[in-house]
């Protein structure tokens, strides 16, 4: 390694930017730390500053408290209602992303039909048109088709992705046509193509855009709020929101950190386990 | 050479039909009715409506709210691009200094990456909370008077700091990309040629960082623009006063709240423009980059 | 086993057609091999037959079935493809059977199949390896093996070798030889590569700008080329091409340099004396003389290129000469550049053609 270390960082320099990188970490994780550390102390001692930074005795029993009923008893919807909403939206934006892009790209690359480039261009446009710049005639819509309150409200909306759509035609457009070929000489009509070669070659294309759209997914916000007016339908993430919004002095704060907690975790466990597959698929998909 | 294709005609438009049928309905559609309702005035009652032409868009861009709002939009996006940005390629140049332990950093630093919005912006409400937060009590120990709550500054400060925070990751993630697509040999090109390593840095890797710092710029004030919607709602609601109105807030706060129906349409097409622009833009400057590549 | 006929295929893209209608009829069992120049339509006909490609007019018939409209895989032919088009995540016996387990055949007797044509390639000791773990030579095989387990009616090549090394494709070319006459299963092979095309042909296909030129057995060819393309595109080094005469008798040619050259054929009527054509001779059809011996004329050497055994003088008729003429010598005659050579014709071995159309005469 003797030319690495010629333009490399000195033993110093690099002693110097591991000091940076942990300073870095440190400041970046504080406050996930922050609000685990919170969820282990007691009321008393959250609403009495400064927190201690190690984590508290309170541990089991706050936890306890909170997913005994105590959730529930501040937001009206018990927590695991609360995660199974939540989950049931990821899950199903992530996957029914996935199905319907791959599905589209699909019919796009490896099919000649009429009008085949004004239909990409059409799935292109959605791209420019996010929720946010549509949001009364959207709801509107979803009055109108009577998925106001319903998972089929939270989630179809979110579905039709320019983005996953572009992503699998790039990755498609790498097949060699002779792969193609050769399968339609062994025998494989379209089904057989897409299920024993296609899908197959696209498993690491589709573990990167799970993780990317399981926590996009996971994170929704604006919709979820205007879609749910049932408090039974709420996300997590609205449900948290709303025990902060009518915060008073008897606030169970203890309570409220133990949700912050278990809306974190998930999505953070997924991409720290899913590590390489979300940074490959992250930085190869929005270049 | 031509793309080897299935010379079936039915079967693409039934593997085609769910996105498209999804894409009229919850995007073309809806688009278009935001268009429409754009030139329609409704009265106090919603009872009748009055085509009106472009007087909503008059209306909504003389209003001195609405002028706040792209004033703090702007100072928003700017200073939330600006310090992920700078925080990020300040340690993913540090991560390609060292050489064990690499991981271990990356793993810490992606985990904001997984949080949503709306909570990244309550964690920092909860540690600046003026009553009970801990990062608040030693600002109030030295006699700063911090109350997010009521003072503007203070209030853009907190959504700022949420914002940047959690968009670290990704900007992280894309300039250690950018950093180890830069060839060696450049580098050890200009350590021959008498460069220190400030001055390598400043010269050759910052310069080669532009397309990866360009394409982060776009994609960090898009996500200013759209995604910090739940930071300002949940710690701020848009105050105190407006001072922390943005673009989408004002969208939502006006059609949601306080049912103008064609002035939120008219900022709703008005916001559209800006997407299709700055699409536009980063799509022209991916194509050049395509050529240079 | 079958027959494979193709009556006046042609093909277009929207209005430019660029198959020319091509009729062949290769006999059961029959190596046939089409070699042409890149973009000479080889492979769009290849592909055509395979149903890879629609064709515009004409008729295919594999095994005495028209199968114009019918897909790939109810054509009962196998394809060697020049990437190999291996299925990168399948193992070889995977990728070996896969035809196979498409059609529905049961498991056990999948797995004979594919370890006898294993066998015969010498590719049993990689069965469970995926293709990314294999040399050139054996992702070849593997291609070759997925054709033969389908013991389809026919086999077609497209460039099977052109991603070897030259010492490989020589042995890969024996290979497939051998092999195609041991399975007998009627071939049609597509090349740019005129020593693999000789080499292997049973009967050989010289395709041009869209059209058949000829269609001969591989010495046929060689030796009556049907007109000045084929002529310059099957040996090597080409053909020597030049303009000439005949001479007032009508039994010699007269070279545009000034020797005469005498024929030993009675020469069609139509070619009478003082007709303008062009005279072919190959490199190896001269022989060395020494200076004024009769029917001999000097050549002016500018370059020589030395191989070994041969070497081959570029020279001129005369110094001044338009048009270079190549001539296969001896390796280790001592020849500078500069001085003549003298040569002798090989009489037996004129082509004449005629310079309007290119056609033999």
């Amino acid at each position: 390694m003797a030319e690495h270390d010629m333009v490399g960082a000195s033993r110093s320099g690099r002693i110097a930017a591991h000091l940076f990188l942990i300073l870095g970490a440190v400041v970046v994780a504080f406050p996930i730390y922050y609000v685990a550390v919170a969820s282990t102390h007691s009321l008393q001692t959250i609403l009495r500053p400064p927190l201690p930074l190690i984590p508290g005795p309170e541990a089991y029993q706050n936890y306890h408290e909170a997913l005994a009923g105590g959730i529930g008893r501040i937001g009206g919807v018990s927590v695991d209602r609360l995660l199974l909403n939540t989950t049931i939206v990821a899950l199903g934006i992530a996957v029914g992303k996935i199905i319907i892009s791959m599905a589209s790209a699909y019919a796009i690359v490896f099919f000649r039909f009429p009008l085949r480039m004004a239909m990409f261009w059409l799935i292109f446009i959605t791209l420019m048109l996010p929720v946010e710049v549509r949001i009364l005639p959207t709801y509107k819509v979803m009055v109108q088709l009577h998925l106001i309150d319903t998972y089929a409200g939270l989630i179809l909306p979110l579905i039709a992705s320019a983005t996953a759509t572009l992503l699998f035609r790039q990755f498609f457009m790498t097949i060699p046509n002779e792969l193609l070929e050769a399968a339609r000489v062994d025998g494989a009509g379209p089904w057989r193509f897409f299920r024993d070669i296609l899908l197959p070659l696209s498993a690491t294309n589709i573990a990167a855009l799970f993780v990317i759209l399981f926590i996009y997914g996971w994170t929704q916000y604006l919709w979820p709020l205007l879609v749910t007016n049932s408090n039974e339908m709420n996300t997590i993430v609205i449900a948290l929101r709303k025990m902060i919004s009518f915060a008073d002095a008897d606030t169970p704060w203890h309570l409220v950190m133990v949700t912050a907690v278990l809306a974190i975790l998930p999505p953070v466990l997924i991409v720290v386990l899913m590590q390489r597959w979300f940074v490959k698929g992250l930085v190869e998909t929005e270049k | 050479m031509n793309r080897a294709t299935f010379p079936h005609r039915v079967l693409p438009w039934l593997l085609i039909a769910p996105q498209l049928l999804i894409s009229l309905v919850f995007f073309y559609w809806p688009a278009v009715q935001a268009l429409w309702q754009s030139t329609l005035r409704e009265d106090a009652f919603g009872l009748k409506t009055t085509f009106v032409g472009l007087a909503n868009f008059r209306k909504v861009l003389a209003d001195p709210a609405y002028l706040n709002a792209i004033q703090v939009t702007v100072v928003f996006s700017i200073l939330t691009a600006f310090f992920s940005m700078a925080v990020a390629l300040f340690l993913a140049v540090q991560a390609e200094k060292v050489v064990r332990g690499k991981g271990f950093y990356r793993t810490v630093l992606i985990w904001p990456y997984a949080v949503a919005p709306a909570i990244a912006g309550m964690l920092w409400l909860f540690m600046f909370n003026p009553s009970f937060g801990s990062l608040a009590w030693p600002l109030k120990q030295m006699g700063i008077d911090w109350d997010p709550l009521l003072n503007g500054k203070q209030a853009m400060g907190l959504v700022i700091a949420a914002a940047s925070w959690k968009q670290i990751s990704y900007n992280f993630l894309f300039f250690v990309a950018g950093l180890q697509a830069i060839p060696k040999s450049l580098i050890e090109a200009a350590a021959i040629d008498g460069a220190g390593s400030r001055r390598r840095f400043w010269t050759i890797v910052f310069p080669l960082l532009a397309p990866t710092s360009f394409f982060l710029l776009v994609v960090n004030g898009v996500y200013a623009l759209f995604d910090t919607f739940g930071i300002i709602h949940a710690v701020t609601g848009g105050g105190p006063g407006k001072a922390t109105e943005t673009l989408v807030y004002k969208v939502y706060n006006d059609g949601f709240v306080n049912l103008q129906l064609g002035s939120s349409a008219a900022q709703s097409v008005i916001l559209m423009a800006i997407v299709i622009g700055l699409t536009a833009f980063q799509f022209r400057f991916i194509e050049r980059r395509v050529h240079y590549g | 086993m079958a027959t494979l006929s193709l009556k006046d295929v042609r093909k277009s893209y929207g209005k430019t057609e660029v198959i020319h209608g091509v009729s062949i009829d290769v006999e059961d069992g029959e190596f046939v091999v089409i070699v042409g120049p890149s973009g000479c339509g080889k492979s769009t006909l290849l592909r055509m037959v395979a149903g890879l490609e629609a064709i515009s007019s004409g008729v295919i018939e594999i095994g005495g079935t028209v199968v114009n409209d019918l897909e790939p895989r109810a054509r009962d032919i196998a394809m060697v493809f020049q990437n190999y088009a291996l299925y990168p995540h399948m193992t070889v016996a995977d990728n070996m059977g896969y035809g196979l387990k498409i059609a529905g055949l049961p498991k056990a007797e999948r797995a004979e199949k594919v370890r006898r044509a294993a066998e015969m390639l010498d590719l049993l000791p990689y069965l469970d390896r995926k293709p990314r773990a294999l040399s050139g030579g054996q992702r070849q095989r593997v291609a070759m093996g997925r054709a033969l387990v389908r013991d389809p009616a026919a086999f077609l090549f497209d460039e099977p070798l052109s991603n070897l090394d030259a010492k490989l494709r020589v042995q890969m070319r024996l290979q497939i030889k051998e092999l195609q006459r041991t399975v007998g299963i009627t071939s049609l092979y597509v090349t740019h590569d005129q020593v693999e095309a000789m080499t292997l042909a049973d009967r050989l296909i010289v395709m041009n700008a869209g059209v058949a030129e000829q269609i001969d057995t591989p010495m046929a060819i060689y030796d009556r080329p049907a007109n000045t393309f084929v002529a310059g595109f099957i040996g090597s080094p080409a053909m020597n091409i030049l303009p000439a005469r005949i001479n007032a008798a009508g039994n010699g040619v007269i070279l545009d340099g000034g020797p005469e050259i005498g024929l030993p054929d009675r020469l069609p009527a139509s070619v009478g004396p003082g007709k303008t054509v062009l005279l072919g001779i190959r490199p190896e059809h001269f022989t060395l003389s020494r200076d004024g011996m009769a029917g001999s004329f000097p050549v002016v050497v500018h370059a020589v290129e030395t191989l070994g055994a041969d070497a081959y003088a570029h020279g001129r008729l005369t110094a001044v000469a338009p048009d270079s003429l190549v001539v296969r010598v001896p390796g280790h005659l001592d020849l500078h550049p500069g001085r003549p050579i003298h040569v002798v014709p090989n009489r037996d071995m004129l082509h004449l053609f005629e310079p309007e159309t290119g056609k033999r005469l």
